[in-house]
């Protein structure tokens, strides 16, 4: 394998990567507030490519993409307040039940209005030919629109997590819910917020990888294990670790193709999900103590 | 013998709707629910591992599909090559394979069902004791999404790859003989004895599902659910009743697959597909968890509808629809006691928080 051959795949490696990152960063953020793995979160990402595809046949990309991530934003907002607040006595399998029957739903929406077929949004700069040569490997510039957007998430993310009152109420609430309602937290609007900003991170994910990886009624679901993969990986709990194993796990997979067949690809990552889980279900980065006494 | 009395009444129900279909004219309807039957015989094993023991899987289809799939592949390869070793000998001398003559007047030797009856079940047993050991010791999200990985990774290898038809699945699976005269198949002839075959495999397995509900491992699985903790200081080995309960899920689902690539002569991957697993958690959490009759005629009647196109292109829909109502408005299950109550309950108290979000409002 060539060096420009290596960064080829590196690149392809990082683009999957990034998106399976926006869905644990999603995953964290509820998880954090609310102690609920929301099984819908891979919807979130199809729904934002979806409605910005539908949006951008009528008005310029860049306000299709502002309004696909706002919907999705609201609509995860609505989730919350109409079913997972009712739940309130959380038992945890009806939380899983619940949210699993809510992404079943999104996705025969989704295919309801949009069809079996495959959309693809417009590139964002560019055309579908038009490349870039880095150090001997060709990639679209949409590649590096992800890599734009991964890291003004991730900056933007802590930013708002650390210096601003509302991420800091959010943390307390995931650090301790009751806690946090006795210093006046308002926690159930912590938790909408929590589900609120996770569906418009999905979105906007899912905005800036469609043209590459195109979007498709049913990603959902594999969306949806990959980036709880990824968030076990980084360590439950942790947005910005989950999104360096995002990448991780898109350079994995990107060089599994070289040894296995394509079609064994998500094999690789159940098994890497099944493991991780087994040994270190902390995360690479977490400590296990920390997450046994976790409640899940 | 009062716990068998239920069981005779599926039993009675069972031969009454066969009846009702020959005088009404609708023999059709008895292939689906023939079909339905071993959808329930894997439902009733996830009601075992999720309602009583309260460990969720999202696996339950991927055992079915290694059920159907082993049985699938096993019986349609041609042995003839085989030929004089001393395995096939041993084969030939039990009466395990079965000489055929194919459309061309040449001879096939296939695999008896039999053999590989023992094989998918051994196999599933296996998979499930391995996936089950480390994964049981997981809880809740954890364990719902390692299952689903397991769930995954069978879909993905039935449909990757060559030797199990990829997209196409495996087909002309021939019929399992239980006797000579008697065979699991979907040949028109027998469809009325295919409809009692299944309904009697649901039977039996209702019957020793009950006697292992109200055994002592059917309390220490009902300790289980009710909190761990306490149930392991009570002195119950948590760890080998969790893994021994799965074990046993995925014989039943495995069985069901094989039984049903028999009578369909063919699978496809959707059986292995995450959504019918969502489909087996579906029927379980309307039956109310951990209630085996839910499970059954939930089961039953949502198959049989399903299978009849009746939902048109809203299938998988329907099923999520079911879920999300049930755990809004009666998280005990349809057939659980007091649901008219709970019903109202929750009524009362989303129309009070309206009203109260009304005056909010009104008020400032």
């Amino acid at each position: 394998m060539g060096s420009g051959q290596l960064l080829q795949y590196l690149f392809a490696g990082i683009t999957v990567g990034s998106i399976y990152a926006f869905v644990a960063v999603g995953y964290n953020i509820i998880y954090s507030a609310t102690g609920i793995i929301n099984f819908a979160q891979g919807e979130f990402v199809m729904l934002g490519g979806m409605l910005a595809y539908s949006f951008s046949r009528f008005m310029p990309l860049g306000i299709a993409v502002v309004l696909a991530v706002l919907l999705t934003a609201a609509f995860g907002g609505l989730m919350e307040l109409v079913f997972i607040r009712r739940m309130k006595s959380g038992s945890v399998l009806g939380m899983i039940v619940i949210t699993i029957g809510l992404s079943l739903l999104i996705r025969e929406g989704a295919l309801a209005v949009w069809d079996e077929q495959i959309r693809a949004l417009r590139f964002f700069s560019g055309s579908e030919i038009s490349s870039l040569n880095i150090l001997g490997a060709r990639i679209s510039p949409q590649v590096l629109w992800v890599l734009g957007t991964t890291l003004a998430v991730t900056a933007g993310l802590f930013l708002f997590l650390k210096f601003t009152l509302t991420g800091q109420a959010l943390r307390a609430c995931s650090e301790n819910r009751r806690a946090a309602k006795l210093c006046g937290i308002r926690t159930e609007r912590m938790v909408s917020l929590a589900f609120l900003v996770s569906a418009g991170i999905g979105a906007l994910g899912g905005c800036v990888v469609s043209p590459l990886t195109q979007t498709h009624y049913a990603m959902g679901t594999d969306l949806a294990l990959k980036g709880f993969t990824v968030a076990i990986l980084g360590g439950l709990g942790n947005p910005l670790s989950a999104v360096a194993a995002g990448l991780l796990l898109g350079i994995i997979e990107s060089f599994s193709i070289s040894l296995l067949p394509m079609a064994y690809k998500d094999v690789i990552s159940m098994v890497i999900l099944l493991v991780i889980l087994v040994v270190k279900p902390g995360g690479l980065f977490g400590s296990s103590r920390a997450a046994a006494l976790r409640e899940y | 013998m009062k716990r068998y009395r239920p069981v005779a009444a599926v039993a009675a129900a069972v031969v009454l709707i066969q009846l009702a279909t020959l005088i009404l004219g609708k023999g059709f309807y008895l292939t689906q629910l023939t079909m339905s039957a071993y959808y329930v015989l894997a439902a009733l094993g996830l009601c075992l591992v999720m309602g009583y023991a309260g460990q969720i899987s999202l696996g339950q289809a991927g055992f079915f599909a290694l059920g159907g799939y082993t049985t699938a592949f096993l019986t349609t390869r041609d042995l003839t090559d085989l030929g004089g070793t001393a395995f096939f000998t041993v084969l030939q001398g039990l009466g395990l394979v079965i000489p055929k003559e194919t459309l061309y007047g040449g001879t096939v030797i296939h695999l008896s069902p039999w053999v590989s009856l023992a094989v998918a079940l051994i196999l599933a047993a296996a998979a499930a004791y391995l996936l089950g050991v480390p994964v049981l010791r997981l809880r809740g999200h954890y364990l719902a999404m390692a299952t689903m990985g397991f769930g995954l990774i069978v879909y993905r290898i039935v449909l990757g790859t060559r030797l199990f038809g990829e997209a196409d699945g495996l087909v002309n699976v021939p019929g399992f003989a239980l006797v000579p005269g008697l065979e699991v198949s979907g040949e028109m002839s027998s469809r009325i004895a295919n409809y009692y075959i299944a309904w009697l495999v649901v039977l039996l397995v209702l019957v020793l599902l009950i006697n292992l509900i109200n055994s002592r491992v059917g309390r220490a699985l009902r300790s289980l659910h009710g909190g761990e903790e306490a149930a392991s200081a009570m002195g119950v080995d948590t760890a080998r009743y969790k893994v021994k309960v799965f074990v046993i899920g995925a014989v039943l689902s495995a069985l069901a697959g094989f039984l049903m690539t028999h009578y369909n002569g063919g699978i496809g991957p959707s059986e292995a597909g995450v959504a019918k697993s969502v489909r087996y958690v579906a029927i379980v959490a309307v039956g109310g968890m951990a209630n085996l009759w839910g499970t059954l005629m939930v089961g039953s009647v949502l198959n049989f509808l399903s299978l009849r196109g009746v939902f048109g292109h809203y299938d998988e829909a329907v099923f999520g629809l079911v879920l999300v109502v049930m755990m809004t408005f009666f998280p005990g299950g349809i057939l659980g006691a007091g649901t008219l109550r709970t019903f109202k309950v929750r009524l009362v108290e989303i129309l009070n928080r309206v009203r109260r979000n009304r005056k909010e409002v009104i008020h400032g």
